[in-house]
């Protein structure tokens, strides 16, 4: 068994486990059982990065086996500086989120770790494939473990939050199906991701494929006008499903613009980046206002997702590389930064039951080892060099103005919307006198709470010190993406 | 005249009546409530022919019986052992729910399915108009009784009533299609009405005629718009056990009739089939899944989704040949196959567990009545949720793979029209993911009402375990029934 393989079926096989042998009445063993396998599941992914090789773009740690031969369908892993830190990090989240459900889930709690562990392997799985239909069958398996988390341990309107989410993006991918099926008959009965990627296409076929494609990924980023089911989902979702959510399902859609969508459609995408790019700015400076005026802090961090996931996507549209890697280099520092925020929101919320700014205040006189957490985290929301923010939106602004000035000056007006809407909430909820009894009587986290809020933090500030290790992987796999895309596949 | 290969061609088919028959004598004398020797002999003599029917189909050969008017190739003999096994199966569910409903005070329930068995072989095997015709009224008759099994209960009666005088209607229609055919190219044997039309000698208008009443009774035996009326009717009136036994393996029966009627028949008509059979399957799956949406009743929410379950099934059919060129035929049939067979097993589990639920004097049927399913029995739950995700399409279930094989068929002809068509399928199984999930939510996000617990016999347990595995477990692996359905049509349209 390949180590992507173990990677990705290691969590799913605990699940399992966890499923037919978890009762309600040894919880305790449960969590244990559950923690184990996300630890060893993390442990399992870090060999990966002793053996990746860097300065080669070619995909590592490949296993190739025939699953339907009637299709041509192929079990075929394998990761490049592109989706290699993507591996790493869902399987890490996944501690984090084992360790913050570890109390505060109480009913069916082999249920619940056992879908999370599920949905990482299965991420896992969509990061990994190199086979089309697979990539397909992973990314939408997905759905069901987070449809059930949303709908099982969800808030007061979680019915509504669950279908909403499981409708709309399966909207976008049934699309995406059809697509996968066109491109399989004209590559003569291939579902193989590399042969797509050079597989001429007309131009007419490259629009109808970008948009298909644009149907599941936009969807999934969200990009503006399609991002309206996030804030709905993420004020219902319990914490570790928002944790999720922000830190690695939306980044499958922004990875299958560059795993499809960039590489197969390169003239379409040419074609229409004045329009991705719109869209992009629109969520970067129209949603980042929307985020201002929130009420409800969950609302608030996910209108920040999408604006901070508008940057992703601008970056990639741009065909730089300091834009595509600074997409991806805000991707996983938004999978840390944006997991933090839900996971510290979630801490305030299983003390106080409220999500409102309203009913906090002066929370850092009684929360003051919190507080303090979230801090750095709000500052690295905004981008503070030295965070993990900053270095992507960095890297995404410089690509910007070499592209185009004024393209970029949007963007970076962005930073000041993004430091305005998080500190804003922080002063809010954080700062000032103690504000009613509630904030009275907390109590400051416990050494769960510790943990796994500073196993986050450590993480946003190494990547903010040091960027290097994330960027060496990345490079070689870029500038051979931006070379393909470069190329015209109009025959 | 009855020679040597034709005694092996029908020996599943022979064994069938003998044992109908003695298992009918011997029932005669049991008195026990759950009939457990009836039940053994049943079970035992499904299982040999199932048995027999699979080794059939792994020597791969195709056997004429009764001067070309019974054949036996692999297509016959996997969808007979398929059917065998559902039949098994609806047996197995069926029992203990009713035992408890007064419906085993005879032994018909086993006797009367193993006739509908053989008259689902017999159709099955059908090489001539007739024969296809005398077994599918073996099969009706068979239903007709088993829905009214529950004689003193209103709603089953009136499903029987509604059931028979539709099906006797459908009957009709498909045996004034055969006279036709039967006029125009003065055979009744399938292979030599096909060599007429090939001929060219017969007039074209005879023959489209004709057509067009065979495909309305197929689509009113398939359930298609529109000729589906009866279903949702007969699926919530009959007793549970017998809505399983007619909306099961008669399913497969069906489409190996389209097959041998549709392609092994007159493929030379194709280009005038498919597109009736696109028209049934638009329409069917616009109103299977939108009518759909209102049902609160489970049962008729699962008829109506069957009809749009059907309408994916016509469009692997209608996908065959592609501008008179029959080369992606095979491709395209056992897609069609596949989803058949998929269906069946989901059928089978979804109606399992609605039986499970069933008690004394309480019959599970209101969508409702699965609330809190889950933190009654995550077991249960487990399986129906697996049932629905996969009727729905959603990866990793079986039903995702025989969307797309459907899909891929309907997409490889290369017209714009089967793109479109392709596109308005997806957006309609995006409609019905909708009354699926319905069903998930209720039974994981809602409270349940009652408190009673799940009493299940081990033999049902037993059989709805494996059979909610099997439909993941063929998600993750499913190359090995698409290779046997691929091989399957490809030596049917060999012959």
């Amino acid at each position: 068994m390949g180590m992507l393989s173990l990677a990705i079926w290691t969590p799913i096989a605990f699940g399992l486990v966890l499923l037919a042998l978890g009762r309600d009445d040894q919880v305790r063993a449960v969590r244990w059982l559950a923690l184990v396998g996300a630890v060893i599941s993390f442990l399992l992914t870090l060999p990966l990065y002793s053996g990746f090789k860097l300065g080669t773009a070619a995909m590592q740690f490949v296993e190739y086996q025939p699953w339907i031969e009637r299709f041509n369908v192929n079990y075929h892993l394998g990761v490049d500086g592109i989706s290699f830190w993507f591996v790493l990090l869902t399987a890490f989240i996944n501690v984090v989120v084992v360790i913050a459900g570890w109390e505060v889930i109480t009913r069916k709690v082999n249920q619940y770790m056992a879908a999370f562990l599920i949905l990482s392997g299965l991420m896992i799985g969509v990061f990994s494939a190199l086979d089309g239909l697979l990539f397909y069958v992973f990314f939408e398996a997905t759905l069901i473990p987070m449809y059930l988390i949303i709908g099982i341990w969800g808030g007061p309107n979680k019915i509504y939050a669950a279908f909403k989410f499981f409708l709309y993006t399966l909207l976008g991918s049934l699309l995406t199906l059809v697509a996968l099926i066109y491109l399989y008959i004209q590559s003569n009965g291939s579902f193989d991701i590399a042969a797509w990627h050079a597989l001429p296409l007309s131009q007419a076929a490259q629009t109808g494929l970008f948009f298909a494609f644009f149907a599941a990924f936009a969807v999934k980023v969200p990009m503006f006008p399609v991002h309206t089911w996030l804030p709905d989902v993420h004020v219902e979702a319990p914490t570790g499903g928002s944790a999720v959510l922000a830190a690695i399902m939306l980044k499958l859609g922004a990875y299958g613009f560059l795993r499809f969508s960039l590489p197969i459609a390169p003239d379409a995408a040419h074609e229409w980046a004045w329009l991705m790019i719109t869209l992009s700015l629109i969520a970067v400076v129209y949603v980042g206002l929307v985020a201002l005026v929130q009420q409800d802090m969950k609302k608030l961090v996910a209108y920040s997702s999408v604006a901070h996931m508008g940057f992703v996507t601008l970056g990639f549209f741009i065909f730089n590389d300091l834009g595509v890697s600074g997409g991806i280099v805000q991707m996983i520092a938004h999978g840390f930064v944006s997991g933090a925020m839900f996971l510290s929101i979630g801490v305030l919320y299983d003390r106080v039951h409220s999500r409102e700014i309203a009913s906090y205040g002066g929370v850092v006189n009684t929360m003051p080892k919190f507080a303090a957490f979230s801090l750095f985290f709000a500052m690295a929301n905004c981008g503070l060099p030295g965070t993990a923010g900053f270095v992507g939106e960095w890297m995404v602004i410089l690509g910007a103005v070499k592209f185009n000035f004024w393209i970029g000056f949007v963007a970076a007006s962005a930073l000041i919307f993004g430091a305005a809407y998080t500190l804003w909430m922080f002063k809010r909820v954080y700062l000032g006198p103690v504000s009613n009894d509630d904030v009275k009587g907390l109590s400051d986290i416990n050494a769960r709470e510790f943990v796994m809020l500073a196993l986050l933090a450590a993480a946003v500030l190494y990547m903010g010190v040091n960027p290097k290790p994330f960027t060496d992987v990345m490079d070689t796999s870029v500038a051979e993406l931006l070379r393909h895309v470069a190329v015209s596949k109009l025959n | 005249m009855i020679d040597q290969i034709t005694w092996v061609a029908i020996f599943p088919e022979a064994i069938l009546l003998v044992m109908a028959c003695a298992i009918a004598l011997l029932d005669l004398r049991t008195q026990s409530l759950l009939r457990p020797l009836t039940y053994a002999l049943t079970l035992i003599t499904l299982g040999v022919v199932a048995l027999i029917e699979a080794l059939y189909a792994s020597s791969g050969m195709t056997m004429y019986g009764f001067g070309n008017m019974v054949v036996a190739d692999t297509m016959a003999a996997w969808l007979k052992c398929f059917s065998a096994i559902a039949v098994m199966v609806t047996l197995v569910y069926g029992r203990p729910y009713a035992a408890s409903r007064d419906m085993l005070r005879g032994g018909e329930l086993f006797t009367l399915g193993l006739f509908a068995l053989l008259g689902m072989f017999i159709m099955i095997s059908g090489n001539n108009f007739l024969v296809i015709y005398m077994g599918l009224e073996l099969l009706t008759l068979s239903s007709y009784a088993l829905v009214a099994l529950r004689r003193d209960h209103t709603a089953a009666i009136e499903a029987a009533m509604k059931y028979f005088v539709l099906g006797a209607m459908a009957s009709g229609f498909l045996l004034y299609g055969m006279s036709m055919l039967y006029g125009a190219t003065g055979s009744l044997d399938i292979n030599a009405v096909f060599k007429a039309i090939v001929s060219g000698q017969v007039r074209h208008q005879v023959l489209v005629f004709g057509l067009v009443f065979i495909v309305a009774g197929l689509a009113f035996k398939l359930g298609v718009v529109p000729f589906h009326m009866w279903i949702p009717d007969v699926y919530q009136g009959a007793p549970t056990a017998v809505t399983l036994m007619i909306g099961g393996a008669p399913k497969l029966a069906a489409f190996a009739v389209t097959m041998r009627l549709l392609v092994e028949g007159m493929l030379p008509l194709a280009i005038d089939w498919q597109q009736m059979l696109m028209l049934l399957s638009i329409a069917s799956l616009f109103i299977g899944n939108l009518a759909a949406i209102a049902q609160t009743n489970i049962k008729r929410m699962l008829a109506f989704s069957t009809i749009s379950q059907m309408g994916f099934v016509l469009i692997g059919v209608m996908s065959g040949v592609i501008n008179g060129n029959p080369l992606s035929a095979a491709n395209a049939y056992s897609s069609a196959m596949f989803y058949v067979i998929t269906y069946v097993l989901t059928t089978l589990a979804s109606f399992g567990v609605i039986m499970l639920l069933a008690r004394d004097g309480f019959e599970s049927e209101e969508i409702t009545d699965f609330a809190g399913l889950n933190q009654i029995s995550p077991l249960y739950a487990g399986v129906m949720a697996a049932c629905m995700f996969s009727l729905a399409g959603i990866p990793p279930m079986v039903g995702f793979y025989a969307k797309l094989s459907v899909l891929q068929a309907l997409i490889a002809s290369g017209q714009l029209l089967h793109l479109g068509v392709a596109v308005f399928a997806v957006m309609m199984s995006l409609v019905g993911a909708f009354y699926y999930l319905r069903v998930v939510k209720v039974m994981y996000f809602d409270e349940p009402i009652t408190a009673s617990k799940i009493v299940a016999r081990t033999d049902v347990r037993v059989v709805l375990c494996i059979n909610g595995a099997l439909v993941l477990l063929l998600g993750l692996f499913p190359a090995g029934l698409m290779a046997l359905s691929a091989q399957s049509i490809l030596q049917m349209l060999g012959t």
